[in-house]
Parts: structure tokens; C-alpha cells; sequence
């Protein structure tokens, strides 16, 4: 299998998360019902708001649990937990689906998540560059694109004008007189 | 105007690049149509009717003659020697070839110029008065903040896709004259008692197939706050605007359902975590940008030089082809001996907004002879000579008729807006030209213009409202009916302080009625207008009913044959 992740500006080969999902119109019964394996696993951050309490029992295998979070997800939600966590995925079902961009800086910026950002689903090459600056520092992209040539994105422009996660200072902040 | 520095350069360059190695993999079948597409939208590109439609920025509708120049090059080399200035103070080329487009980018980034975010759900061209900076009632210039919000919003990482497109005005004078309440955010320059600027902020208007006028958000912004509360305010609509539906997904359909006060509130909450952050502007940073449009070398004229200014202009003006000419395209300056003059795009038997090279070029050495190189993009879709010294608006006149730019027509019937319509938008529901133009014939005796007065008759080929339709105090719009071209009339519209949107008056009629139609009303107006009384002022206050009877009433020109 060719490699598909991408983490901190390198092709990853083994990606050891395993992700279990639920479906969209899963209600907070099947949420609470879900039977999470052992290993490292990402689980959707509902299962872990309805889960939580016995998840918090298993502390010796904690930080083998990740969260991802889908578009509608409030990242709100989980701010007390994010410090708890190794990873944090963010979906992107649709790439023009720009909500996970504002999540990604409320986790860096306002929660002050140190691990993994991961930004997967439907994304590609062009919005890498995006991606990084909000803060997200990892991406699987689909099979079918190539994640190689995709690297050269993330360096698609030499300056940015405004702060974000990647340069907290604006252009208006460096610029030399 | 602002010039690049070696990083906007650097910055706008990287984008040619950038898109030219997307359409390089679009071009090869490495990216689908459905990825490609987001991705020519950010650079303005649409496939339309005939072929693919380049929407080429003109940041705040300003320009310097070299760049005017480099679009009438552009227009001539890639297209077929006509632009289309639009009411987002940009120009359209209708008929360029996707595989040229990156070539085209290369060109404009040589001027300063491109074509970021002109189309796509993103942060789109920041628009604002075409009197910056001249206006005699100016409170502060809004250009150095346009120019601000410019940078601030190109290649926002967070906003490239967001829920629905995003447009921002902003209005330096106390008359509005960019529509603010009308835009997704509307910003207003105020002084405080201390005499520091600050923003009043209005958010959730639009027009489209919901037009609402925007709410007020907050009455004083201070000017250090303008990115981080904007940053904050998208914020909430990236996270809330709706995404199930395009129609419903614009912020004006948020800030509706959540209550203008419960947005607000949101936006509070957001801007107070990010509130002198980073982001909050320098003084430094604001005088850098504000130096660049500071004021041209005028000349100072004395009393007596102004004196006979006037009185040349005064003996100039028995030629009544020129005083109409003065009386409409000429416009006060807040420099004694100074005037803003208005190229008008709306000359009969041209679509209206449309420039052809050779105009162009004329309009870029009218610009470098009289008015210090630059010119503005009106969002009525007329060119402005913003500094011409009043002693040569003689000559001005001789060469700008010469031209086909000086039809003595602004703020009259005749200066409509409209959108391409179903000639080559692929979104049209009908055609707007041949009614502009059924229009302009019908009402093609200038006496007959003069006497109506001023009118504002905007016309979109769609509900999305390219052509204003709804602040017209006549609006047509086309309609789609079993696949036939309908119109349907609003009346009422305005837009400036009193901004408001118009009211339909009724079934919609076939094009060759819409002369008859119009006339109709106009005759009812001057038979009942009082005094000074514009046709929106009259409309005001006789309401719609005289004007309603008069459209549906059926006259001896019915079944004539058509105007269209």
C-alpha cells in the first residue's frame, strides 16, 4: 500500500491507528453501545462524551485513544479532554466543508493541543497549505491521490499576511520598514 | 494608490504558480472537474455559456492608468476586445480559453493586479465609495482600510471555504454609496467624541432570492479591533452558516434565524478570546498603508483663478451637449478648483458596464493627462476620473465623446445596472442585455431623460442579483417560467443610507412589453410627481398602486411589434 499519510512535512509508512466509526444518523444509545477494541484506536469524539466515564477507568491504555471529530462536532465539547488525547482527527467529508479549519484553531489556539492534528476525509494537495496554517501538522489523503507530490504543497507560498496557528504573528507584525 | 512591496509581489506571483500547476493536473485528468472547480472559482474563473469567464479583481474599484492599461492589453490578447466592469467594482472578460487563464494571471501580476477570491465561498473583493478620498463629505478615507482588509483577508487559511460566498463594503462618507447594508458585512467609519475611527458594523444583508438589509452589530469598533472582530464574526458563520442548502447557506440567513441581538452575542463571545490578540492592528501598520493614498499634489488656485474657471466654464456651458455633461458626469471635490468626472459605461446600443479596448486606452491617457494616473471602478459600472481640474473639463468632454465615454447620462433612467444575464451567465434565467437595450431605445431622447430625472433601473438575469435589482426604484428581473424568459418588475428600491429593498408589483411580463411598461409608469410619475420629487420619492409616497395599474393597464401600443 502506497503511503498515504503525511506528518510533519514526511510520508509515513505505518499508520498503527486503527479507526472505528459509527454511522451518521447514529443516535447517543449506539454511541454508548459501541464496543471499543483494544490498541490504539481513534473513536468519534461522541462515543468518547458517552463512554467517558468508563473510558477515564482505563487509564493505563488512555493515550491509546484518539478522538475525531465530525464537521457538526463542537469542539467545545471536549476542551477539558484535549490534553488527555495523542491524537485528534478532523473530518473533512467534503473538502469544501471549511468547518474543521475553525475547529483546528480553537484547538491549537484556544485549547492549547500539543498532540497530533490530523485533518482526513476528503482532502487533497490543494488544501494542504490551508491546513497547515491552521494548525493541523498531519493529513492522510485519500488512495487515490498522490501523497508525494502533494508534499510540495504545503509550501505553495513563500509569505502569509494574516496570523494563524503555523505564524502567530500578521505580515503588518514582521514586515521590515 | 497602494503599491506592492517586494512580498505582495512575491505573494501574488506564488499564486500564478499555484494555479497554473492546478490546471495543468486539471488539463491532464489528475484532478476531476468537481476538485478543479472550488479552485478556478478562488481565481475568479466560471465556465460559462461560451467559454470559460475570467473575473479579473479590482481591489476598492481602484486602478492606476499602467494597469488599466495592462486589462485593455489583456482584454485585447485573450479575449475579444471587450471588458465588463461589474457592480463589484471588477471587470469580466467573457471569452478567454482556460489553458491561456495562468498566462493571463502571469500578466496581471506584473501590473499588481490578479484575480484572488473574485469568485468561490470565500472573502471576495472588499468594495467601497469611488468618491474615496475626494468626497466633500468624507469622515475619514476608507481606502487604507480596504487595502487592509485586502491583505488580511487573501489566502485566509480558516475562510476558503466557507459555508456560502462573503462580501465586505466599507463606507468612509456619512451618505452611503457602496450599498453596505446590503453586503454580508457592511462597515461605516465613524469618529468618536474624541475624534478616533471606529467601524459601525452591520452584518446578515444581502439581496439574492432573500434580500434583507443588514443588522446593526455594534455602533463604535474601534479601528484597532477591525481583523479580530471580522475574524471573529466569520468565524461564528464558518462554524453555524448553514451547508444543506446554497440558497440558504448565506450569513444573512443565520443572523435571521438566530436573531440579529443572539448573533451579536456570538460574535461578542468569539471576538473576546481573540481581542488584542496578534492580529489587533498597529498604528505603524495603518499609516503605512494610509501614506500611500495620501492626497496628490493638487494645484492650489488662488480666487482669482477660480473665478475665471467659473466663468469659462460658464461660457463653455452654452453648449448645452456640455452642460448636460457637467450637470450629471461632473462631481463635487473637496478641492477648490477640482472635480470628479464619471466615464459613463452606459452609452445607448452597448451593454451596459462594457469597455472596449481602444476605450480603455483612452480612458488610462484621459487619466495620466488630467487626473494623476488613477481612476476608480464605480460599482454602477462607470469608469471615474477622480482629480480633474475644472479648467480642463472642457477638454476632458471633447476627448471622452470622442471615445464613446461621455454620454451625459449618470444617476438618469439611462445608467442602469445590469448583469450579462442569459448571454453568457450560465446561472441566468433570461436575457438582461436586449431589455437594457429595448430600454435604452425607448428612452433614448436625452430631454426626455432629463425631465424624468434621476432614476436608478437595475436589472438581474437571475435571483442571485448581479444587477442590483432589488435597491432599483425600478427593478426588472428575469424570471424563468416553463422554460420561457419572464420579468418580473419591483418598485421602490434604494440603496445609500436609506437603503431598502423593492416590492413586486405584480405577474411578471413578457420582454416585448417591458418598454411598453416602463413608459407606462414614467408617465404616471410625471403626471403625479410633485415638485423636485424623484420617481423613488414619489413611489414613497403614493405607494405602488398608481404605478401598478399604470403597468397592467393595456394602451393602444399593445400588440405593436416588439422593441426587443
Amino acid at each position: 500500500m502506497s503511503k498515504q499519510l503525511i506528518k510533519d512535512g514526511q510520508l509515513i509508512a505505518d499508520d498503527n491507528w486503527q479507526t472505528v466509526l459509527i454511522g451518521d444518523d447514529a443516535t447517543a444509545d449506539d454511541a454508548a453501545a459501541l464496543v471499543i477494541p483494544a490498541g490504539r484506536v481513534v473513536i468519534p469524539a461522541a462515543v468518547w462524551l458517552a463512554q467517558r466515564n468508563n473510558l477515564l477507568t482505563r487509564t493505563e491504555h488512555l493515550h491509546d485513544i484518539a478522538v475525531s471529530l465530525a464537521p457538526t462536532f463542537r469542539v467545545e465539547d471536549i476542551a477539558h479532554d484535549v490534553h488527555r488525547f495523542a491524537l485528534i482527527a478532523v473530518e473533512f467529508p467534503k473538502f469544501i466543508d471549511g468547518r474543521g479549519y475553525s475547529t483546528a484553531r480553537l484547538l491549537r489556539e484556544r485549547y492549547a493541543y500539543q498532540g497530533e492534528l490530523r485533518a482526513v476525509g476528503n482532502i487533497g494537495r490543494d488544501q494542504l497549505f490551508y491546513l497547515r496554517r491552521v494548525g493541523f501538522n498531519a493529513f492522510l489523503l485519500p488512495p487515490e491521490q498522490n501523497a508525494e507530490a502533494a508534499l510540495q504543497s504545503l509550501n505553495d507560498f513563500p509569505e502569509v499576511y494574516q496570523g494563524a496557528v503555523d505564524q502567530p504573528l500578521p505580515l503588518f507584525r514582521r514586515r521590515t520598514a | 494608490m497602494y503599491h506592492y512591496d517586494e512580498t505582495d509581489k512575491a505573494i501574488v506571483h506564488a499564486r500564478v504558480k499555484q494555479f497554473r500547476g492546478q490546471t495543468e493536473r486539471f488539463l491532464a485528468g489528475q484532478l476531476s472537474e468537481d476538485d478543479f472547480r472550488p479552485l478556478r472559482l478562488q481565481n475568479g474563473l466560471y465556465i460559462q455559456r461560451h467559454a470559460p469567464m475570467l473575473r479579473i479583481a479590482i481591489p476598492y474599484g481602484m486602478l492606476s492608468s499602467t494597469q488599466l492599461r495592462a486589462l485593455a492589453s489583456v482584454t485585447q490578447k485573450y479575449d475579444r476586445g471587450t471588458g465588463h466592469f461589474t457592480t463589484r467594482q471588477n471587470l469580466q472578460l467573457n471569452w478567454v480559453a482556460l489553458p491561456e487563464v495562468p498566462n493571463i494571471l502571469e500578466d496581471l501580476a506584473n501590473v499588481e493586479m490578479h484575480a484572488i477570491q473574485t469568485s468561490g465561498n470565500c472573502i471576495r473583493n472588499i468594495t467601497t465609495d469611488h468618491f474615496a478620498g475626494v468626497a466633500a463629505d468624507e469622515i475619514a478615507d476608507p481606502r487604507p482600510w480596504a487595502e487592509v482588509l485586502r491583505q488580511w483577508s487573501t489566502f485566509h487559511p480558516e475562510f476558503a471555504y466557507l459555508p456560502r460566498k462573503f462580501k465586505i463594503a466599507i463606507s468612509g462618507t456619512t451618505e452611503d454609496r457602496t450599498a453596505i447594508r446590503v453586503h454580508d458585512v457592511g462597515l461605516q467609519i465613524v469618529k468618536n467624541d474624541a475624534g478616533e475611527i471606529g467601524f459601525t458594523v452591520y452584518a446578515g444583508g444581502g439581496l439574492g432570492r432573500t434580500p434583507l438589509i443588514g443588522q446593526k452589530m455594534i455602533d463604535f469598533l474601534p479601528w484597532q479591533h477591525l481583523l479580530t472582530y471580522t475574524e471573529a464574526l466569520v468565524r461564528v458563520y464558518n462554524r453555524y452558516g448553514r451547508r444543506d442548502n446554497p440558497y440558504k447557506a448565506r450569513i444573512k440567513i443565520l443572523v435571521k434565524a438566530l436573531g440579529s441581538d443572539e448573533f451579536s452575542r456570538q460574535v461578542a463571545e468569539e471576538w473576546a478570546h481573540i481581542k488584542d490578540g496578534p492580529n489587533t492592528l498597529t498604528a505603524e501598520e495603518v499609516a503605512r498603508v494610509a501614506k500611500q493614498f495620501s492626497a496628490p499634489s493638487y494645484d492650489q488656485f488662488t480666487a482669482a483663478d477660480l473665478a475665471s474657471i467659473a466663468a469659462q466654464k460658464n461660457e463653455q456651458a452654452s453648449d448645452k451637449a456640455f452642460a448636460r455633461w457637467l450637470e450629471r458626469n461632473v462631481h463635487a471635490h473637496k478641492v477648490p478648483g477640482y472635480a470628479a468626472v464619471t466615464l459613463s459605461l452606459k452609452t445607448p446600443g452597448v451593454a451596459p458596464g462594457d469597455a472596449t479596448v481602444a476605450q480603455m486606452q483612452t480612458a488610462a491617457d484621459l487619466a495620466d493627462e488630467y487626473s494623476f494616473g488613477e481612476l476608480r471602478v464605480a460599482h454602477e459600472q462607470n469608469l471615474v476620473l477622480s482629480d480633474v481640474p475644472q479648467k480642463d473639463l472642457y477638454a476632458v468632454w471633447q476627448k471622452a465623446k470622442a471615445a464613446g465615454l461621455a454620454s451625459a447620462n449618470i444617476g438618469l433612467l439611462a445608467d442602469m445596472i445590469v448583469c450579462p444575464g442569459g448571454d453568457f451567465c450560465s446561472l441566468a434565467n433570461a436575457k438582461s442585455l436586449p431589455i437594457a437595450a429595448a430600454i435604452h431605445e425607448r428612452f433614448s431622447d436625452l430631454d426626455y431623460l432629463f425631465d424624468i430625472g434621476e432614476l436608478a433601473l437595475n436589472i438581474s438575469g437571475c435571483m442571485n442579483s448581479c444587477g442590483h435589482h432589488h435597491l432599483g426604484a425600478i427593478g426588472i428581473l428575469g424570471v424563468d417560467k416553463h422554460g420561457e424568459e419572464w420579468y418580473q418588475i419591483t418598485l421602490g428600491g434604494a440603496q445609500g443610507n436609506a437603503a431598502r429593498i423593492g416590492e413586486v408589483i405584480g405577474r411578471s411580463f413578457a420582454a416585448t412589453e417591458i418598454p411598453d411598461v416602463i413608459e407606462r409608469m414614467i408617465t404616471t410619475y410625471l403626471a403625479l410627481r410633485q415638485e423636485d420629487e424623484s420617481f423613488g420619492e414619489a413611489v414613497a409616497r403614493l405607494g405602488l398602486p398608481p404605478f401598478r395599474e399604470a403597468a397592467y393597464r393595456k394602451n393602444e401600443t399593445a400588440g405593436e411589434p416588439a422593441h426587443v
